[in-house]
């Protein structure tokens, strides 16, 4: 089976649209996919779409909370304070073209394979219950590349 | 003999090809979908990866100018 692995280490949402997009699309055309969630790409996945103050101590907690979640994923460029992702989401819907929560739906639909990165996690104490209950598995370097072996993998 | 229908001429990639991979798994034996699509990506993709899941592709008939429709059955 043809397989392609993808490292989210951005949490920008543009980026995560391309991640989503290529996750998804390869899917559809039978591809195995594992999408490995590492640093601000932890912030898609989480539970709380919104700010929260999720962990354990001043730092980590304020750190999660200036990250924020899913809601709050920032555009790489031309940010605008938070405003340009939501009008890239107005645009995408005008267009016809899959919004980055469509995108996620679908790559949950198509069975593609989560995991989270386990030091990453450590370092901002967020925990397995703070992501979406989808998650297969909680893992690190070892791991992911038995898992991608023998597959295309893409860092983004 | 259940047949299905499914437009993705509007839907732009991926959600072309999402679509149809969603609607096909929903497929039992025997039975049909029709997919509406346009040339390029979806008309090259869509019947190809269906065939390589096992699906059959019975027809592709251009419908207008850069519409087809491809039937496919399980």
């Amino acid at each position: 089976m043809k397989k392609l692995s993808i490292i989210c280490f951005s949490g920008d949402f543009d980026r995560a649209v391309a991640a989503f997009t290529l996750a998804s699309g390869a899917a559809a055309v039978n591809y195995q996919v594992n999408l490995f969630f590492t640093f601000w790409g932890l912030n898609i996945i989480k539970n709380k779409k919104g700010r929260g103050f999720t962990g354990k101590g001043v730092l980590a907690r304020s750190f999660n909370f200036l990250a924020g979640g899913f809601k709050n994923l920032p555009m790489s460029r031309l940010n605008f304070l938070g405003a340009s992702p939501k009008i890239m989401t107005y645009l995408m819907k005008k267009r016809n073209v899959a919004t980055l929560a469509e995108l996620l739906q679908a790559a949950l639909a198509l069975k593609v394979n989560l995991y989270a990165c386990e030091m990453s996690m450590n370092i901002l104490d967020i925990k397995r219950e703070d992501f979406i209950p989808e998650i297969k598995e909680v893992l690190g370097v070892a791991k992911f590349l038995e898992l991608s072996e023998n597959g295309q993998t893409l860092f983004i | 003999m259940k047949k299905y229908f499914l437009d993705i001429s509007k839907e732009h990639c991926p959600m072309t090809f999402v679509k149809a991979k969603l609607e096909l798994e929903r497929l039992k034996a025997g039975e049909q979908l029709e997919v509406l699509l346009t040339e390029g990506e979806p008309l090259e993709n869509v019947p190809r990866s269906a065939e390589e899941q096992g699906f059959t592709v019975l027809e592709t008939v251009q419908v207008e100018n850069e519409l087809y429709r491809v039937l496919i059955e399980k």
